[in-house]
């Protein structure tokens, strides 16, 4: 049964890695919804969140397979009851807009933020889940939306064990 | 100006002689002519094999390392010399070899402008390499080069590829060398769990028709004594892989023969029977499991590998054990009981004697004259007493040589497993012979994978290699018009061959030569071509439509190979 999954791989911050990352996905043939990729709490050490659809079977291989790579300390994966995720959306629309009483309405409602005001266009701000800026996406639709973008999600996972942790039984599970 | 200074290419050769490096499979071009350069200055110490095709040169390498254990090295210039290695690294890859490529490239400031011999090769390599990485500093080569053989030896091996571009190659650095010993996020060696361990002996203890399978990851962590004692102690019938043979004596009164798709049919048939499958060094290839979902479910499944990514991939694994073959076999001799398994053993003998009965009966009913490709694998086994380096490269005379050789020594077979590569036993078996010079090497090759790399037959006349090579004529792409004739009703579509004179072309290149075509002559071609000093060329003419048998069709399971 497919199954919406969060794969958290730590990795080397070296060229190619995102690369690498996602090549053990394509040769599955698995798409990948959304992918981040920044500096964790270990510096030096990177975290990338992917976002996809599959079975628990494929996704079990597929962290098999990353954690294979040379670059790569290690992979998780997450259903969305484990993990506390977030995403942000930036909305671009006329200034003229405003003008309108609804918009502010709608800003409320959704408890988005304004970033900026141009005399052209304003800028809208919402953090949450998908269906969340998806919603105010739609509620900005009757005002004309200049521009929507929306970020991969960024994850963290419930469970109260460090990355540190892991390293520390990684390295004592070698010779 | 610092006089201790020297080039990245010298640092290039001074890293590869801190690594031991004494034999390099090569072909040089523009962008990796400042590694020439400075390689012309070890004559006398690094021994330079010029090939005629990267893809010779990669299947070399890959031949010396299999015979060698140690680490092939190759040199390519960028470009098309960067691409022709590709096929050697899939293969490399999947078959667990460990190499080092290092390939030149367009000087740094021309990366990305599709520069003369500019191609991407960290790009195209990424999915086929163990690890890659591009060096555009001189005083980056030492370190890359020691990651490169720490990388390509440890653990499950593999190839790794380093792509220096030409200004690295030219700039100047301060030489130092530390080999790598460990890379913080790269684990493998692991440690085996005394727990696991004895889960997996009790399982064995308990056992009734207990079956182990064993793999290439046998001679790769160099368990082949570990092996013996433990098979011994426990009585276990062992099979193997097709890149497993050579690991356990095949004259052994314990071994019972070789898995897979033309495998014999005891050890497929019984791979449903026993209750207890230890696998050890072996990844559940599909061509030896047929359909998973009809095997061995009746039996608990002990998987031993140094990859984890290969336990419960294909095959659930009841006790999954991360560890080296090596290592689990020395604990599981330790825990397991002393026992015979007589009766046990005698039923994969008479389903031996089945398969035997069989095959005769089919044999029989083709052409009497022609002489079988089974025949002369049989002859050269006798002759050479299985203790020959025998490369083959893919199709039927491959599945008739994994057959038929009795593999008794380890590391004497060198074969395409895998990927399945045609053209690599003539460049493998030249990289074999230089991997153990002491020892006969003969290349079992098909009339059309001959036809893929035949231009090597020039680095044997060059390096005046003493490589044996049998080529069987069957005037056919066997393997795939057998699948023609039983799935596409014989429609035989595109697979015959027409070929050259082998034995004029033998001899243009001062390559000894003879083609038998009387079953009468054959023994002593053999001979002549074993006694002879120096390379030589042996076509032997053989029935145009011989089928391999047993065969296990595709999506067939273990149980239901085909005797005929």
């Amino acid at each position: 049964m497919k199954k919406t999954y969060t794969v958290s791989v730590f990795t080397e911050n070296s060229i190619g890695m995102m690369n690498r990352v996602t090549i053990i996905f394509t040769r599955r043939h698995l798409n990948i919804d959304s992918i981040t990729a920044s500096e964790s709490e270990v510096k030096g050490v990177f975290r990338y969140t992917i976002v996809l659809r599959t079975t628990r079977e494929q996704v079990d291989k597929v962290i098999g397979q990353l954690e294979k790579l040379i670059d790569v300390f290690k992979a998780f994966v997450h259903e969305d009851s484990e993990v506390v995720h977030q995403e942000i959306a930036l909305y671009k629309i006329k200034t003229a807009s405003l003008t309108n009483g609804d918009v502010e309405k709608v800003i409320r409602e959704h408890h988005a933020r304004i970033l900026t005001v141009d005399p052209l266009f304003m800028v809208i701000e919402k953090t949450g889940h998908v269906a969340e800026t998806q919603l105010l996406f739609e509620s900005l639709k009757p005002y004309g939306v200049l521009e929507f973008a929306r970020s991969g999600r960024v994850a963290v996972t419930k469970p109260m064990k460090e990355f540190s942790t892991y390293l520390k039984e990684l390295e004592e599970s070698n010779d | 100006m610092n006089s201790t200074k020297i080039t990245g290419a010298q640092a290039v050769m001074k890293s590869l002689v801190a690594e031991h490096v004494d034999t390099i499979f090569g072909y040089p071009g523009g962008a990796i002519m400042p590694i020439y350069d400075a390689l012309y200055d070890y004559e006398n110490s690094v021994n330079h094999i010029l090939v005629r095709h990267e893809q010779g040169a990669i299947h070399a390498a890959q031949g010396y390392a299999r015979t060698s254990s140690k680490t092939g090295v190759v040199f390519a210039t960028s470009g098309p010399g960067a691409t022709n290695l590709i096929t050697g690294l899939a293969d490399a890859l999947i078959d667990s070899t460990p190499l080092v490529c290092i390939t030149g490239q367009v000087a740094s400031h021309l990366l990305g402008t599709d520069a003369f011999q500019e191609t991407d090769v960290v790009g195209i390599s990424m999915p086929i390499t163990k690890w890659n990485c591009q060096v555009t500093k001189a005083e980056n080569i030492p370190a890359a080069i020691a990651k490169a053989f720490y990388i390509a030896q440890s653990g499950r091996p593999g190839p790794v590829l380093i792509d220096i571009t030409k200004d690295a190659q030219f700039g100047e650095m301060d030489f130092e060398y530390e080999k790598c010993t460990n890379i913080r996020s790269y684990y493998p060696r692991p440690k085996l769990k005394k727990s696991v361990a004895e889960e997996a002996a009790k399982l064995i203890n308990e056992a009734k028709k207990p079956y182990l399978l064993i793999g290439q990851g046998i001679m790769l962590s160099n368990a082949e004594k570990e092996l013996l004692e433990f098979v011994e102690k426990s009585g276990i019938p062992v099979a193997s892989t097709l890149l497993g043979l050579g690991a356990f004596p095949n004259h052994h009164p314990q071994y019972v023969g070789y898995l897979g798709m033309h495998g014999d049919y005891a050890p497929n048939i019984k791979t449903n029977e026993c209750d207890v499958l230890l696998a050890i060094g072996m990844r559940f290839d599909d061509r030896v499991t047929g359909d998973i979902s009809r095997y061995a479910k009746q039996a608990k499944v002990v998987h031993v590998d140094i990859d984890a990514s290969e336990l419960n991939k294909i095959i659930k694994a009841d006790v999954a054990v991360h560890a080296d073959a090596k290592e689990a076999l020395k604990v599981l001799t330790e825990l397991v009981h002393k026992k015979q398994r007589t009766a046990w053993l005698q039923e994969f003998k008479d389903a031996k004697t089945t398969e035997v009965e069989t095959l005769q009966e089919s044999a029989k009913a083709l052409h009497s004259e022609e002489i079988k490709m089974d025949e002369v694998i049989k002859m050269l086994s006798e002759l050479t007493k299985g203790e020959a380096i025998v490369v083959t490269d893919v199709g039927q005379h491959q599945m008739m040589t994994a057959r038929y050789y009795q593999y008794n020594k380890t590391k004497s077979n060198v074969t395409s497993g895998g990927l399945g590569t045609m053209g690599f036993a003539l460049p493998a078996a030249i990289g074999a012979k230089f991997g153990a010079p002491e020892k006969p090497v003969i290349a079992i090759i098909g009339d059309g994978g001959f036809q893929m790399t035949l231009q090597e037959l020039g680095t044997i006349l060059q390096s005046e290699v003493a490589v044996k090579i049998i080529v069987l004529n069957n005037r056919f792409l066997g393997m795939v018009r057998q699948w023609q004739q039983m799935f596409f009703e014989k429609r035989y579509s595109f697979t015959n061959m027409v070929s050259p004179d082998f034995v004029a072309l033998a001899k243009a290149y001062s390559i000894e030569a003879t083609k038998v075509e009387a079953r009468t002559d054959l023994k002593e071609t053999l001979l002549e071509m074993l006694n002879h000093n120096g390379s030589y060329l042996l076509e032997v003419m053989v029935a145009k439509e011989e089928n391999v048998f047993p065969m296990m069709t595709t999506g067939a399971s273990v149980s239901e190979v085909r005797l005929k």
